[in-house]
Order: C-alpha cells, then sequence, then structure tokens
C-alpha cells in the first residue's frame, strides 16, 4: 500500500511535470530531430539506394560484370546498351559500378564495426576502469595513433600482402585506437556524473552498473564517431585497391577501377572520373549523416 | 511486503550508528610520467567522528575544507588512505565486520541536483528501482517499492514513474534524489549540498519533506552543506570544518550560540544581514580560503586569523574538550603558549 | 534629479521551433546614480533576461522584445552596432556570476583590462597598464603589480571576482549591472565583494542593479528591492519596507519560508507548487496557482502594479 507522506502540503495543486507530451525518450527526440533535417533525410536516401542496390545486384537484370569483350572498349557514356559505358577491357560500367558497391561499401563498413567492437569494448573499459588499467591501454593506443591512417594502412598492408582479407584486417587494426579514444573519453566523461557515483553506491556490481548507466549515454557518441569513420575507409580500402594493395583484379572494386581506368583518362575522362564519383557520393553521404546525426543528439533533451 | 528489509539495529541506542577514525585522503595531484606527482591535495587529514543513532549532525565548511570527500569516505565511494570505520558496531572492511557492499545497504547518498546526479536515458522508475534490483529484488516488488517511494516524497507515482529527468523540475529531481537514496531503506542518510542548488521557496519544501521523512523512517542524517542557516534549522550537533581538520564540535546550540573557534564566529558573522537596519560593516576575515594542497603549518587557520601567535605555526592545536562543545585552538587550551589561553 | 536608467513595459521572449518562451513580461522601473536596486526572484523569474536586455545580450535571432529600455536618455533597443559598442563596458558595465568564464584564459588579467581601456579610452599601453594598476589596487587584490601577469585560473574564485569588477569599472561606467555576482562564492568571500561593491558604489556614485536570489544579499546592498516572478516584477519598495511589512503574498512567502536564525523546532511555511511554465502568455495573475489568498478576480485578469502607500509598488488585487 502507498503511504502518503505529511509534506504533501495538502490541499494545494499537486506539482506538475514540466510540460512535454509524455515520456519521450531521449532516442525517440532523436529520432524525430532527425527525421527534420532534410541534409540528413537526402544522405540517408541516397545510401539507402547505393546498399540496396549492392545488395540486390544479382537480380537487377545487369551485364555479367567479368565479361570482357575487346571489341567494345571504353564506349563513352550513354552508349546503347551500356548507360554508363564500358571500362578498359570492354566490361559495363554501370554493372561494374554497382557490383564494384557491394566490396566497396563492405571493404568500409566491416573494419569500422570491427574497430567499434574491439576499440569500443577497450575504451569503454579504460574509461571506467582508470587508473592504471587506462593508463596501459591509452599508451598503447597512443604508439599507434602516432602514425598517420594512412602511412599505416600501407605499411600494414604491405607486410601482410594483398588481398580483400588483409585490407580489411590492417584498416581494422587502423580504426582501432582512435575509436578507442574517443569511447574512452565520454566515458571518463560520463564515470565522473553524479549518478553513476550514485549508483556505485548503492552496492550494484561494476558489470551491471556499466550495462544500465554507462553504455546508454556513450553509445551515442561513440556511434557518431563511427559513422564518420565509414566514409575514410572507404576511401582508404579505395587507395590501398589503387595502389594495388587491397583488392586484387578482376574484382570490381571502386579504388581498383581508378587505378585501371587511369589510362583511360585521355581517351574518354568521365568515364574514368566515374568510379572517383561514387566513392565521393558514398563518403559524403555517411559524413553528412553523421554530423546529422550528431547534431540530433547534440540538445539535451 | 518484499523481501529486501531494512537492516535491524544492533547495540541500542548508546553505540554510536557510525563511527570514524583517524581518516585520511590525499589525492595526488598531476605530474610525473607515472602519475606520480609531487604535489598533494591533503583534503581530508585524521578526522575522526561520530553518529549517534536518531540524530541530524550537521557538517559545514567553504571550499576545500574537505566536507564532500568526507562524505564520499563514509559511503566508500573514496577509499581511505588510512583509518577505520564503524557501523553499529560493526567494523567496515575488515576481516570481522562487515563489506563494503553491507555498509552500502545502511547508509546512502543524496546527491546535490545538479543536471548529471539522475541518468538522462532512465525513466524515474528504472532509477528508482536501480539499487533494490541490484540488491536481488524481484522486478514485480521492485515496482511496488518505487511506487512506495515516490508517494513517500510527494510525488504522484502514476504521473512521475515513467518521465525522464529533463522532464521535472529542480525540486522534484530533488524529491527522487532523495527517493533513490531511501530505497535500500538506509539507517544513516548522507545529504551532500542536497537543498543547495534550489531555489528557496522549494528548499523549503524538501528541508520539510526531510523532517518527516526522518521521523517517519527513522532516519539518521549527516547533513554537509556551505549554508549555515540551513545547517542551524536541520541539525543537532555540528561540526566546522577547515582544509581537511575539524576545528570545532558540538551541540547546535553551543556552536551557533557561543562559537569558540574564531573561524566558526568568522563563518557565523559572515552571513549576510537580515536586517537592513544592521548591515554588516566590516568583513570578518579577509582573504580566500587556501588551497589544501600546502596547508600551513600547525594550525591550517592561522594564515587568515587575526589572533594567529608563534605557538600556533609549531604546533597543530588537538581538538579539546571545553564545556559543551570541542575546539581545536590554541586560544582554548590551558597552558598551550598562547598568550590568550589560560595558564 | 534625471534619471540614469528608464525601463518602460519591456517584453522579452525568446522563439525556437519548439516552443515561445515569454520570459519577461512587462517590466518597468527606474534607476537613479548612487543607488543600489536589489532584484530578487527565483529562476525562471525573469530577472536575469532582464538584466542583459538592457546591455541587449540576447541572440538576435531569437528574441523578440517590445518596450522601451532609456540609458541617459538614448534608448537601447533602437541602438545600432556601433552606439551599443560604446554603451557596453563604457556607460553601462556588468559583471557575472561565474568570473571563470568571464575572462580569457589564453591572456593575463592585466592584459585584459588594459586592452579594455585601450579600446574604450584610447591611452597608450602602458598608460592602460597603470591604470589597469590602480583599478586591482581599487578592488583591494593584494600584490597588484604581480596580480597584472597572473592568468585568470591562477586566482582564485574571490579574487577573479575582484578582477572582474576593476574590468568592469575600468572605463568609469554610470551604470554597473550585477548579475549575480556572488551566487558561486564562499561566505565569507562574499561579504568581502559585497562589502567591496557597496562601498565602490558610494565612492563614484554608480546606479546598480543587483540580481540574487538571495534575500540576504538583497538587503545587505540594495536601496530598493524589487520581487520579480513569471517575469514581471510583483512588488517593488525601499528595502525596509519589503523586510518589515512586504504586500505581495509571493514576498511574504519568499520571506517567511527563508531559513535564518531561531527558526529552528518550527515547521517551514512554504509556498506549494512550483513556478508556471512561461510557454504561454499568463491570463491572469501568474502566481494564482500557488497563491492562499486566491480569489475569483485573480484569475481574470493579470493586475497591475498599484502604489500603496510611499514608493511601495504591489501587483496584487489584494493590496490598497
Amino acid at each position: 500500500m502507498t503511504l502518503q507522506s505529511p509534506s504533501l502540503e495538502l490541499g494545494a495543486p499537486l506539482v506538475q511535470p514540466i510540460a512535454t507530451a509524455g515520456g519521450r525518450s531521449y532516442w525517440q527526440s532523436v529520432r524525430r530531430r532527425l527525421r527534420r533535417d532534410p541534409v540528413t533525410l537526402i544522405c540517408g536516401g541516397v545510401l539507402i539506394l547505393l546498399v540496396a542496390s549492392a545488395l540486390f545486384a544479382p537480380w537487377l537484370g545487369l551485364d555479367d560484370p567479368y565479361k570482357t569483350s575487346m571489341l567494345r572498349r571504353l564506349y563513352p557514356l550513354g552508349s546503347p546498351g551500356h548507360l554508363l559505358g564500358t571500362d578498359e577491357l570492354g566490361r559495363d560500367m554501370l554493372s561494374r559500378l554497382i557490383y564494384g558497391g557491394r566490396l566497396s561499401l563492405f571493404m568500409g563498413v566491416t573494419p569500422v564495426v570491427c574497430a567499434l567492437l574491439i576499440g569500443g569494448l577497450l575504451g569503454i573499459t579504460a574509461g571506467f576502469l582508470g587508473g592504471r588499467v587506462n593508463m596501459l591501454i591509452m599508451r598503447i593506443m597512443d604508439v599507434f595513433y602516432a602514425f598517420p591512417s594512412v602511412l599505416l594502412a600501407i605499411s600494414l598492408s604491405g607486410a601482410m600482402g594483398a588481398g580483400a582479407e588483409n585490407t580489411l584486417l590492417s584498416l581494422t587494426l587502423v580504426f582501432i585506437p582512435p575509436v578507442c579514444r574517443v569511447s574512452e573519453s565520454v566515458t571518463t566523461q560520463v564515470r565522473g556524473f553524479d549518478f553513476v557515483d550514485a549508483a556505485r553506491a548503492s552496492g550494484a556490481g561494476m558489470l551491471n552498473i556499466v550495462r544500465v548507466h554507462v553504455l546508454g549515454n556513450v553509445l551515442g557518441p561513440i556511434l557518431v564517431y563511427a559513422t564518420s569513420l565509414i566514409s575514410v575507409a572507404i576511401i582508404l580500402a579505395a587507395g590501398l585497391s589503387f595502389l594495388g594493395l587491397g583488392v586484387k583484379p578482376p574484382e570490381p572494386e571502386w579504388g581498383l577501377m581508378l587505378n585501371t581506368l587511369r589510362q583511360a583518362i585521355y581517351v574518354n575522362p568521365v568515364l574514368a572520373a566515374l568510379p572517383g564519383v561514387m566513392i565521393f557520393i558514398t563518403s559524403i553521404c555517411f559524413n553528412l549523416m553523421s554530423d546529422g546525426l550528431r547534431a540530433a543528439m547534440d540538445v539535451k533533451a | 511486503m518484499d523481501s529486501l528489509l531494512p537492516v535491524e539495529d544492533r547495540g541500542g541506542p548508546a553505540q554510536p550508528l557510525l563511527l570514524a577514525r583517524g581518516l585520511r585522503k590525499h589525492f595526488p595531484v598531476g605530474g610525473g610520467l607515472l602519475g606520480r606527482g609531487r604535489k598533494v591535495v591533503r583534503a581530508v587529514d585524521d578526522l575522526t567522528l561520530s553518529v549517534a543513532k536518531g540524530e541530524t549532525l550537521g557538517v559545514v565548511g567553504e571550499s576545500g575544507c574537505g566536507k564532500s570527500t568526507v562524505a564520499r569516505l563514509l559511503i566508500r565511494l573514496l577509499k581511505p588512505d588510512r583509518g577505520t570505520m564503524v557501523l553499529d558496531g560493526d567494523p567496515v572492511d575488515e576481516p570481522h565486520g562487515i563489506t563494503v557492499n553491507e555498509l552500502r545497504r545502511q547508509v546512502q547518498m543524496v546527491f546535490q541536483d545538479s543536471y548529471a546526479s539522475l541518468n538522462p536515458r532512465l525513466t524515474i522508475a528504472e532509477t528508482l528501482a536501480f539499487a533494490p534490483k541490484a540488491h536481488g529484488l524481484p522486478a514485480a516488488e521492485a515496482r511496488v517499492r518505487v511506487r512506495d517511494l515516490l508517494a513517500k516524497v510527494g510525488l504522484e507515482p502514476d504521473t512521475y514513474a515513467e518521465r525522464y529527468p529533463h522532464e521535472l523540475s529542480g525540486g522534484q529531481r530533488q524529491r527522487v534524489n532523495i527517493a533513490r537514496a531511501l530505497a535500500l531503506r538506509p539507517r544513516l542518510v548522507i545529504l551532500d549540498e542536497a537543498v543547495s542548488a534550489l531555489d528557496k521557496s522549494v528548499e523549503a519544501q524538501v528541508l520539510n519533506m526531510l523532517v518527516d521523512l526522518k521521523t517517519e523512517l527513522s532516519l539518521t542524517y549527516l547533513f554537509i552543506s556551505h549554508d549555515l542557516n540551513v545547517v542551524q534549522y536541520l541539525s543537532d550537533r555540528v561540526l566546522v570544518m577547515y582544509l581537511g581538520k575539524i576545528v570545532e564540535l558540538g551541540p547546535v546550540e553551543a556552536i551557533y550560540g557561543q562559537p569558540q573557534h574564531p573561524y566558526t564566529q568568522a563563518l557565523l558573522s559572515a552571513r549576510p544581514s537580515m536586517d537592513p537596519r544592521k548591515r554588516t560593516k566590516e568583513a570578518p576575515i579577509q582573504g580566500d580560503p587556501p588551497n589544501p594542497i600546502d596547508p600551513p603549518s600547525g594550525c591550517r587557520f592561522r594564515t587568515r586569523c587575526p589572533f594567529a601567535e608563534d605557538v600556533c605555526a609549531r604546533v597543530e592545536p588537538p581538538l579539546t574538550e571545553t564545556g559543551r562543545q570541542a575546539v581545536a585552538c590554541h586560544m582554548r587550551i590551558a597552558g598551550s603558549g598562547h598568550s590568550k589561553a589560560a595558564a | 534629479m534625471s534619471n540614469l536608467l528608464e525601463v518602460r513595459d519591456l517584453h522579452v521572449a525568446f522563439v525556437t521551433p519548439d516552443r515561445t518562451v515569454h520570459a519577461v513580461n512587462g517590466v518597468s522601473f527606474d534607476l537613479r546614480r548612487g543607488e543600489t536596486l536589489g532584484i530578487l526572484g527565483e529562476s525562471g523569474s525573469g530577472k536575469s533576461v532582464t538584466l542583459r536586455s538592457i546591455l541587449r545580450l540576447h541572440p538576435e535571432h531569437r528574441t523578440r522584445w517590445s518596450g522601451s529600455i532609456r540609458v541617459e536618455g538614448d534608448e537601447v533597443l533602437d541602438m545600432g552596432p556601433r552606439a551599443l559598442g560604446d554603451l557596453r563596458g563604457q556607460r553601462v558595465a556588468m559583471i557575472f556570476q561565474e568570473p571563470a568564464t568571464a575572462f580569457d584564459p589564453v591572456f593575463t588579467i592585466g592584459h585584459q583590462i588594459a586592452e579594455t581601456v585601450q579600446r574604450h579610452a584610447g591611452k597608450s599601453e602602458a598608460d592602460a597598464y597603470k591604470r589597469a594598476r590602480e583599478l586591482l589596487e581599487m578592488v583591494r587584490i593584494p600584490s597588484p603589480a604581480q596580480r597584472l601577469k597572473a592568468y585568470p585560473h591562477e586566482m582564485s574564485g574571490g579574487m577573479r571576482q575582484r578582477a572582474m569588477i576593476a574590468l568592469a569599472l575600468s572605463c568609469n561606467p554610470s551604470l554597473l549591472l550585477a548579475d549575480e555576482p556572488t551566487t558561486a562564492l564562499d561566505a565569507t568571500v562574499q561579504i568581502q565583494v559585497l562589502l567591496l561593491i557597496r562601498e565602490l558604489q558610494r565612492e563614484f556614485d554608480l546606479g546598480v542593479i543587483f540580481v540574487t536570489h538571495d534575500i540576504g544579499v538583497a538587503v545587505e546592498v540594495s536601496d530598493r528591492i524589487g520581487v520579480m516572478y513569471a517575469g514581471k516584477i510583483v512588488e517593488l519598495a525601499g528595502v525596509e519596507q519589503m523586510v518589515d511589512a512586504p504586500q505581495h503574498p509571493y514576498s511574504r512567502g519568499l520571506l517567511a519560508s527563508t531559513v535564518h536564525d531561531g527558526m529552528r523546532g518550527q515547521r517551514l511555511e512554504a509556498i506549494p507548487g512550483a513556478p508556471p511554465d512561461l510557454g504561454e502568455v499568463p491570463t491572469g495573475c501568474s502566481f494564482a496557482p500557488r497563491c492562499k489568498f486566491v480569489r475569483p478576480d485573480c484569475v481574470a485578469a493579470p493586475p497591475d502594479l498599484r502604489a500603496t502607500g510611499q514608493s511601495h509598488l504591489v501587483r496584487c488585487v489584494l493590496a490598497a
């Protein structure tokens, strides 16, 4: 049975909470703000289109991206049967670009997801535990952080050899330190808030506290940072392929295509630039979405 | 009835509820490759206090005096460098006593209403249910307890349980803070500047509520504040801190009526006058509260004390009984060597 | 003696896509040189917004205002950027609650004060530094010559607040606006700063508006006190009258619920409820939902500020 406290100031109107319609949670208000942001919506739409085309590529009735033809090389845009022309080996560009999207997007997103899991875990642990554990983890990260990401990626790939799997591995390693650093920084900040102290003072176990109180507050900023890394990952993967350290021919991949189409610059510059355009569109969309997400999350609900 | 029952009294009314002896906490300050700084913040130094069952012990002092550190030491959010604690006869965190977790069942804390005192991502109900559930209370019983707690602090459960902190005013949030502290049915509640961030009219509501709850739930309070008026209103005994040490301790009437330590006197006169005809003419002491990094030798107050003499720099005055209260000042200790002391 | 400051029917609202906050709903008062007006109110009363409006410190694109603010006869709400630049810092100066954020952390105190003096008074650098040192002496900062070279973070809270006062007075303003300058200070430091402000006001014949939520502080510094609630002044009187015989139910509730000497053992008379949401323009008296003496005509229309005795104004149907 509930007990009525005498301090309810009998007769006076009960205190009312500040007017906001219903218990709107933080994430609900973030969603609402995102839906009202035109830039984010457009970029989101473009990305959905790209991802969908990549996923459903085999069912889109495209030409075989591997089928070469010595006769139909470097056809310009708008040629009959080849909407975006053909590349230097006569393969249909549209098909190559869409199939290339599969690999490029995969190479962009996967390392970030892996880095998020590993770097995020390390960073949150370092931030929450503090002290010597923090120092150990963060100093190790500092060593890797000292290298510029491009050079690090190149040297790791160079050491491990070319190929898609090695690229994924080296990119993951390149991204773990920055994700770890951001996670540690955010976690340390949240750790200092009174409600975490209150949770500790209630005698709850550490994992319980992290799960209930810390994760909900740190995942947001970490996620924002991670989405901004996707565009970097795509560009790095493309760059590695361009240098011959990434995907091997004849796989369609935007970076690799930029490399192989280099000779075509004098013949058909627009054609040669097409894979670059795709890289550009994709990474800018991820960047703008990440910005939009940050802006939506910034306001205290 | 639920299964998370309050802890029973042991030892009877004469035994202090909480006894802390020789507490010390120093914080290293920056510098050094491995975090080994040369400077140390001596936040709390050799502090001994006891809290009797059912009383309200007020703790006053300005910034840097260590009162918040004391609060965190007593609830073991910070581990003391030295010192012991005994809760109702049971030593804390020692082989034959109770664990820190068991301490936390009986001692809880109400934080100041900062914007970060409540988790913004959790509903009020989730915040309040967290502690009981962490101690094993099943979800259904936890829900009942949450409703009970909200009603106790004057918040209608149906309206507030599913709200988020940002939808509540400062006073309402502070009621939730208090409810959270009561969730485990503690015996001692430490209130660390619990009403300091509130508007005056809301502060009055919350103070009334604290008084009611104390009687209703047989609580003991440790009330920490920089506001001397509020401390006078609530407390039975008062403890005055300066730079990590207790300078005066005694019943509230004695401390406020016949303050013995020059710092206590200064604090009391520094309160703004409520009578425009009797405005303050002169500041009781000059200067700012010093930094706890390098406290002065001997008596730590001597750099601001108008009565400081040689002996004050050489010897640290111990807390000594003088009639109704205890004071740490050479002027009140017979034979100390101070010109104003009794021989 | 003409008025240093005249505020008439000031309305300030902040407009965002979500909602409009009517922070100030018709505030009028005067101030003469040599006089301190204390504005007393709780959070959401509109006291800080009123103060900042005098210097037009609110973001222009989000703020809607109407009414009149005249400083020595000049209308602030009509001023262009040049005139505002002359007004701020030179004729009207302001000190804030958090001195740490009022100073730029990368420049020394001396540099910042001297820079202001140079800009407004056109003095040479050497003269400006000399003036800065004089100012630091005036605000009783010990070892002023060394402090000129100190950075803000090297000073304690009380010292920084004094430095901020020095900065504010560097160009001989006639009006000083103080926005809760002692709220963040310890008790022993607070009283020193209050006494300093009183002394400087006497010495320079300043007009001072002191915003605070602490009645004791208001009583210490003010000649007159204005109590604000929900964006309006609900009572305006000389400090003695306000303390001896407040007439508005809110003022009385505020004084009765403030804890001080001799209240031990008595139950506090708390004002029930909480301040209203400023999202709507008030229809009746804003205090009606919490008022012990509420009557039907309170909700019908907002009451006017009426005189009840010599220079005592009350906004309540029950007064006079």
